[in-house]
């Protein structure tokens, strides 16, 4: 049995004269132990999608319909206590910035203690025992002391490692990192993701990892989603996705990593702009950005189906393919 | 800590030497003293030379000093009318005026908070548009007329309060008289209370209120949420904390502002408290009691404000009290 599994998943915003779909129909699976990532341009929707999984949009947001089995139960029809249960304690979060995740009033130790006594019936001293025992696995140098200290006494990457450090308090069986490291520096960056990678691995932890680095989601992750314009637009295996992409959007993203252009030249761009929500494109939503669209790619959404190791929602992909072929066997 | 306090000392320092200049500026523009002292049937001889007498025709930097070396000495002049110290006078008043003030503040703090934090987290609700609409009356009112309506509701109409005066006032600590000891002192102090409150609690219900409403946009408000925390301990713990930051800071400058308002408050309940003998020495030119006013007031304004930034920098644990100014 799947660990997440979240079927045609949609999400709306009600604004003041129209509702938008910012998540449309998103269905995928997440084995026990399993890492995915998500990836996209801004506002395809990643973030929507984490903290859907949370049940956790803030007005005007909310979740029109679908199902997210979580552990055999379906979190969108949670009441709010059983959503506190679940929070922190069977599903966590690590958020973007580090910066304003945790509460500057609060110290590192009421933040952490808090969090244990609101799952399980703990002592102030049992609870924190088990928050330096964590904090110690994120290695944080001299946990006793940083647990008196207050967040702004310390750097952003020590306190993504704390924030990580919460996610893990209760021993999790997923943990949602909504891009962990894009508020970092770049040397802290690999740092995280190599300490949240090695905490995942050895604590049989599922993750789910959203960004839009597809270097880090190579390294992270076994398999990927790819999304444009609140879609699933191409999943996968990672590996078959960055070294195979059949969607001309995934083509895109990858020819524009900087390793694929040869130094000196003008790195690759995917022409336009990701379509407001306000405003999206009839028929295949990447259409208008794409160079292979055709009359039915500009009439009808393409459903998404299987081709080869992936699924890719695409009316063209069979015709690209071919051409691919036909390219290599030229060469 | 020590550093700071001294730099907080100084500033202070600083404010009141201003007030001061300002205050003796009024002084001596402020009508003639002499004819205040002695009335009109004096020849011009005498006036003159009772002038060089009482130094008024020294320079204003050398009045000034002299002035300022009395006020430090806690001599601030003689009040015409009473013919005493004019500090005497006042602090013989001023239990009254700060007893109202503290009275209005309990309202205030009492109200304030639940109220804010009431309306932030359910904005929509039927009751919090009812506490909105009101605080905009509120505010929109001035004092002396809610004061005057509510004499007439609830002294004239319903008779449950009494419209003036402290009524029984017992004495503590020597001198003080307070209100907060008898029955009669309390019905005496609440009429006031609410009036001299009128103008501050929904200032400061909207201030929580918005505050509020911002920090729960925060994303700390959201982690705590995804950590399965309880909403109670969200909104009463991580939220209001934060809420109450800024707010602190605001409260202490309108505190200060409140023993400027009891003047008004004051003269409608005919509340013997500094504020209305300060009318009555307006009425009466009687220079050296307003100039004492104005000094002392300020003075009471610049020492809640350094206790408030000490106070703030206790709760924000952003602001480092101990290695601030060093």
């Amino acid at each position: 049995m799947s660990l997440l599994s979240v079927r045609d998943l949609t999400v709306k915003f009600a604004m003041r004269e129209n509702t938008v779909t910012a998540l449309n129909g998103i269905s995928f699976d997440l084995a026990k132990g399993e890492r995915l990532g998500i990836v996209g341009e801004s506002g395809a929707g990643k973030s929507i999608t984490g903290f859907a999984l949370m049940n956790l949009l803030s007005r005007p947001g909310y979740i029109d319909h679908g199902e997210i089995m979580f552990e055999g139960e379906d979190v969108v029809s949670m009441n709010d206590k059983q959503l506190r249960n679940m929070r922190g304690n069977r599903m966590a979060m690590i958020f973007q910035d580090p910066m304003v995740t945790l509460n500057p009033v609060l110290t590192i130790g009421q933040q952490m203690i808090e969090t244990l006594m609101a799952h399980r019936k703990l002592s102030r001293e049992e609870a924190r025992k088990i928050a330096i025992v964590k904090l110690r696995e994120v290695y944080i140098p001299s946990p006793e002391e940083r647990l008196d200290q207050y967040p702004h006494e310390l750097s952003g990457g020590m306190r993504q490692r704390i924030i990580i450090a919460i996610a893990l308090l209760l021993d999790p069986q997923l943990i949602i990192a909504d891009e962990p490291t894009t508020a970092l520096d770049v040397t802290i960056q690999a740092d995280i993701m190599e300490l949240l990678l090695e905490l995942c691995q050895s604590n049989q932890v599922g993750l789910i990892l959203i960004t839009h680095d597809l270097g880090v989601v190579s390294q992270m992750t076994e398999r990927t989603l790819v999304m444009y314009a609140g879609r699933i637009i191409e999943a996968g295996r990672t590996r078959e996705i960055i070294n195979d992409p059949q969607h001309p959007y995934t083509q895109g993203l990858i020819n524009a990593l900087p390793q694929q252009t040869l130094p000196g030249h003008r790195l690759k761009q995917i022409p336009g702009n990701m379509p407001s929500l306000t405003n999206i494109p009839q028929g295949c939503p990447f259409n208008p950005r794409c160079e292979y669209a055709t009359d039915l790619c500009r009439t009808r959404i393409p459903e998404i189906s299987h081709f080869g190791e992936v699924e890719v929602a695409c009316h063209e992909v069979q015709r690209l393919q071919s051409n691919d072929a036909r390219r290599e066997a030229k060469a | 800590m020590f550093a700071y306090l001294v730099k907080r000392v100084f500033q202070a320092i600083a404010v009141m030497f201003v007030i001061s200049v300002i205050g003796f500026a009024i002084q001596g523009n402020l009508g003639d003293p002499l004819r205040e002292l002695v009335g009109q049937s004096v020849s011009e001889e005498t006036r003159q030379q009772l002038r060089d007498e009482l130094g008024l025709n020294d320079s204003f930097m050398t009045q000034y000093l002299r002035f300022a070396g009395n006020a430090l000495q806690g001599d601030l002049g003689t009040s015409y009318f009473f013919k005493e110290p004019a500090l005497d006078v006042i602090l013989k008043k001023l239990p009254a005026t700060l007893e109202l003030v503290m009275g209005a503040t309990i309202i205030i703090i009492g109200l304030s908070v639940p109220l804010g934090v009431y309306t932030a987290i359910k904005p929509d609700s039927i009751l919090s548009r009812i506490i909105m609409g009101l605080s905009i009356i509120g505010i929109s009112i001035p004092v002396f007329l809610t004061a005057i309506m509510m004499i007439y509701v609830f002294s004239v109409e319903y008779g449950w309060f009494p419209s003036y005066g402290r009524g029984d006032t017992v004495p503590v600590f020597g001198y003080w008289e307070t209100n907060f000891a008898t029955a009669d002192g309390w019905m005496h102090i609440i009429l006031p209370s609410f009036a001299l409150a009128s103008i501050m609690l929904p200032l400061f219900i909207r201030l929580i209120r918005s505050e509020m409403m911002e920090v729960l946009q925060s994303e700390y408000v959201k982690f705590a949420k995804a950590k399965g925390i309880n909403p109670r301990r969200i909104y009463f713990l991580h939220a209001l904390k934060n809420t109450l930051l800024p707010v602190i800071t605001v409260g202490g400058v309108q505190i200060g502002t409140m023993v400027a308002y009891t003047i008004l408050t004051e003269t409608v309940f005919q509340w013997p408290g500094m504020g209305f003998m300060f009318l009555e020495a307006v009425n009466r030119v009687d220079t050296p009691l307003i100039v004492a006013y104005l000094i002392v007031v300020g003075f009471i304004f610049v020492v809640t404000n350094t206790i408030v930034d000490l106070i703030y920098g206790l709760v924000n644990p952003t602001v480092n009290i101990a290695r601030m100014g060093a």
